[in-house]
């Protein structure tokens, strides 16, 4: 479904991204793990549009997306959580549900998506009319990956979701996570937290400085010695 | 900022030195040939040259954006024009005025030299600063579009007062009898001091301090360079020198009112000063003259086609154009350096700024 | 004159001239919010609307054609103006756009001129009087323009849709979201180059309106009218809290209430029926506040504007916190 294919990426001389090569397909739940400034925010940032690549080919679905503005690369299915979120925070909780599907086309499936995603996070439904930014770290998480969620995207690309979030809502978080996948989105997906995204995860990806170093089945990556010393801290 | 050119002092002196000598020559010329509307014409390129390179002291070096400066040069010229006025006139024509007023009059001179004049000048042009120094202190805390309209708002205060103040500036009627006192010589001498000072403020530490936090504001303060204080020397000393144009001007056009020293005004320095590039002397110079020359061509069009405001919209298209396509102006903030004409090596005359990100 | 009649005269005043602020602040804080830009040639937009309207009654066309060309030729003007000179600059430093207004500002004002010229109309030019507009309502001892009812009403009424379209409809949503976080709206899929014309669209149609009800009060038109307005709806803006829609419906109606205050007092001395308050007081108002001091109005409402700025700087329904901008 995303194909990557030697993209190169510069924040002005700064080579963020030194050529990488990954691939999603339909159903899949991908991970991105590695240290921080290794380049996989990056890596999401330009599959959806912010950041365009000095090399290298994106393709989804066999259409180029690197000179596609963000608002037609949402249009294609992909949506994008971005790390730190960027709620609207003056705006309510349902107007941000409103928001990500706000450049939909069957405008009447709206509430029930809105439902759903209050059948996922009932703590939202309880907040609805409140505004975003007075919500806990844990509810905001929530709320972005549900307002991700309304623009029902075959692609979800999740940046850092459990950033900052207690054990606890860890926990939910990646719970949800694997029910989207059920429910069939593909899902890209970048975690610092490398032990708990291995569990979940179809196949991985290992990223430092730039370029991909490791990669394979999630099951495999568990148990690579160099991967468990690095990122699992064993 | 890039280092001064090296050598003996008078090599770096000629280049300046001649082109003074050659202005001389060129005025002298000007006086002697009579030719009324040349003078006129080389009077308002000078009186504009001050109050372009003025605003680029305060808007180009430092970055905060004064659209209230015409204020200053309309009460540079009500002040010097009352003060100028002669006593017997200043009683027919100013009745009113608060008597320690009345009684002074800045109409003496020394030989034929009018040295009221020059005294009444300053004393203006110190008394705006004043103010400027109080309008300073207030508003130089502000930054971007917000002091660029706080300080529009001064130009409107101002404007109201005066039009109130009927004893001293006879309100709404046109304030005329103005002594002309100046001349070719008065305004170029001005311009010359005016562009000394504002390349040495440049050159100094204050200066540097200027353009640091025309940049970055927050870096500069990170690195400990003051930001108040250039700022509001800059401000002030650019008033000083608008009051100074404004007497000029008075002084040359002998009768105006309240409406003259308005916004029209304001557009047209700032568009001098935004092609010439603000933080550039050199600048200013030339995107004065380009300015000024193209209004008189444009005049020479409008005025027999009777299409009044052509020249504006011509005037305004290329602002925007330079805006868009060369926002920093013709020249940047970089300089023609005069001083390196006569250099043994030569420099064919363009110093670069080193400054952060440009 | 009973002073209940006139507290309420000036009230209805009061209201009439803030719709006209609010309509003309609206606008600008629109895209101000989403753009970071002070749009002054949007008083000019006022002025240019007024120009029409007056050619086109001049014209002798009907009145509801003369407002369909006045709203349509304004708001074009407005989308050209995005288009042409906002949409270029679009991440400069916020002085450069500011400039640019002015400079767009100067192109619409001398453009006024050359046309009113090349119709061989004179300048000023008196506005035609429209009898639906004209006229005064009286109840008892107060007369009432009918021009400032309807100002009011209008005024009222549009700014509720405003209002309305902003809370309900998702283009409406879409702009809030723009306005808060330009970058996280576009990452939503939203357009936001449709947002802002969206933006400006409207932000011109208000002031359309605005302008006509304004020439109607003025009675005459220069090209250079639009420029006292666009500062007061600037102040308005900031008084109600800037890049705000509620704050500037808020800061119009604050600032209407503050010129009739600033032109209702001074002479109050006068005003007051003998008797009402001691000799002593209307003397001392007479003499610290005479009719006089009603010409230094627009001078009091800038100093309004500067302590504003200076200490609360997100307006009347801002906090105290200072948004550095430096």
């Amino acid at each position: 479904m995303l194909e990557l294919h030697e993209v190169e990426v510069a924040y002005g001389n700064i080579r963020a991204l030194k050529g990488i090569s990954l691939s999603v397909a339909e159903g899949e739940l991908v991970t991105l793990i590695g240290a921080n400034g290794a380049g996989k925010s990056t890596t999401l940032k330009t599959i959806s549009g912010l950041l365009r690549p000095k090399a290298g080919t994106l393709l989804y679905q066999d259409q180029a997306l690197d000179r596609l503005p963000p608002h037609q690369i949402v249009a294609l299915g992909i949506s994008h959580c971005p790390e730190g979120r960027h709620l609207f925070g003056r705006l309510t909780v349902t107007e941000n549900l409103r928001l990500g599907a706000v450049q939909r086309r069957d405008r009447e499936k709206v509430p029930d998506d809105i439902e759903h995603v209050y059948k996922l996070f009932p703590v939202l439904k309880d907040r609805r009319a409140q505004l975003a930014g007075t919500l806990s770290g844990g509810e905001q998480q929530m709320l972005a990956i549900g307002r991700a969620m309304m623009s029902r995207p075959r692609l979800l690309l999740l940046d850092e979701p459990s950033l900052g979030l207690a054990p606890i809502l860890v926990g939910l978080i990646f719970e949800t996570i694997q029910q989207l996948k059920r429910e069939g989105t593909t899902i890209l997906l970048v975690e610092q937290n490398a032990r708990l995204a291995l569990e979940i995860a179809d196949r991985a990806y290992v990223m430092e400085t730039g370029r991909v170093t490791l990669q394979g089945p999630a099951t495999e990556l568990k148990h690579n010695p160099q991967v468990e010393h690095t990122y699992l801290g064993t | 900022m890039s280092p001064q050119a090296q050598g003996p002092i008078w090599e770096r002196a000629a280049g300046p030195l001649v082109a003074v000598l050659a202005l001389v020559i060129l005025l002298a010329l000007l006086q002697v040939t009579g030719l009324a509307f040349w003078q006129g014409l080389v009077i308002n390129l000078g009186i504009f040259l001050i109050l372009v390179l003025s605003l680029n002291l305060s808007n180009g070096f430092t970055g905060v954006f004064s659209l209230g400066h015409i204020g200053f040069m309309a009460l540079g010229a009500y002040a010097s024009a009352i003060l100028t006025l002669p006593l017997r006139e200043k009683q027919e024509y100013l009745p009113n005025l608060p008597a320690w007023m009345a009684g002074i009059h800045f109409d003496f001179r020394v030989g034929s030299f009018p040295l009221g004049f020059l005294v009444a000048t300053v004393i203006a042009a110190f008394l705006v600063s004043l103010v400027a120094l109080l309008v300073g202190l207030v508003l130089m805390r502000l930054s971007g579009h917000f002091v660029a309209v706080a300080t529009l708002g001064f130009l409107v205060i101002v404007r109201v007062l005066l039009f109130n103040a009927d004893n001293l500036t006879r309100g709404s009627r046109t304030f005329s009898n103005v002594t002309p006192y100046t001349n070719l010589w008065w305004v170029w001498t001005w311009a010359l001091l005016t562009i000394y000072i504002v390349w040495r403020i440049k050159r100094s530490p204050f200066g540097r301090a200027m353009f640091a936090q025309r940049e970055d504001r927050w870096a500069a303060q990170s690195i400990g360079i003051e930001v108040m204080s250039p700022r509001l020397l800059a401000f002030v000393v650019s008033a000083f020198f608008t009051a100074v144009a404004g007497s000029l001007y008075a002084h040359f056009i002998t009768s105006f009112s309240p409406t003259v020293f308005y916004f029209d005004l304001t557009f047209k320095v700032i568009t001098m000063l935004v092609v010439g590039g603000m933080g550039s002397v050199s600048g200013s110079v030339v995107g004065t003259v380009l300015v000024v020359g193209l209004t008189e061509v444009l005049r020479r069009i409008e005025d027999p086609s009777q299409l009044y405001g052509m020249s504006g919209i011509v005037l305004a298209i290329l602002f925007i154009l330079i805006i868009i396509f060369r926002r920093e102006g013709l020249l940047g903030q970089r300089e023609i350096a005069l001083d390196r004409w006569f250099m043994k090596g030569g420099g064919t005359g363009s110093e670069q700024q080193i400054t952060n990100a440009e | 004159m009973n002073l209940v009649f006139y507290f309420l005269q000036q009230l209805v005043n009061a209201l009439s001239i803030g719709s006209l602020y609010a309509l003309m602040a609206v606008g600008l804080a629109m895209v101000f919010s989403i753009l970071r830009l002070i749009n002054f040639a949007h008083g000019d937009l006022i002025m240019v609307a007024a120009y029409i309207a007056a050619f086109a009654l001049l014209g002798k066309l009907p009145l509801v054609v003369t407002i369909v060309l006045m709203l349509a030729g304004t708001i074009l003007l407005g989308l050209l103006m995005e288009r042409v000179a906002y949409r270029p600059i679009r991440g400069a430093p916020d002085v450069a756009a500011l400039l640019t207004s002015f400079a767009v500002g100067q192109i619409l004002q001398n453009g006024t001129l050359l046309v009113t010229r090349l119709l061989q109309r004179p300048n000023p030019l008196a506005f035609p009087v429209i009898s639906a507009l004209s006229g005064v309502f009286t109840f008892g001892s107060i007369t009432i323009p009918r021009v400032n009812v309807l100002s009011l009403v209008l005024g009222i009424i549009l700014l509720v849709l405003l209002s309305l379209f902003v809370t309900r409809t998702d283009l409406g949503l879409s702009m809030r979201a723009a306005a808060e976080d330009l970058p996280a709206a576009r990452l939503m899929g939203i357009d936001t180059n449709r947002v802002i014309a969206t933006a400006f669209a409207i932000g011109s149609g208000l002031a359309a309106v605005a302008g006509l009800l304004f020439a109607v009060q003025a009675g005459q038109l220069t090209p250079y009218m639009g420029f006292t307005p666009v500062l007061k709806a600037f102040i308005a803006a900031v008084i109600g809290g800037f890049g705000s829609i509620s704050g500037a419906i808020i800061g119009g109606y604050a600032l209407g209430g503050l010129e009739v205050l600033l032109t209702a007092i001074p002479g109050i001395g006068d005003i007051l029926p003998p008797g009402l308050v001691a000799p002593g007081v209307q003397a001392w108002l007479r003499q610290w506040l005479p009719s006089s001091l009603t010409s230094y109005r627009d001078a009091f409402v800038f100093i309004v504007l500067i302590l504003v700025l200076l200490f609360r700087p997100n307006g009347i329904l801002g906090s105290r916190e200072r948004e550095e901008m430096g």
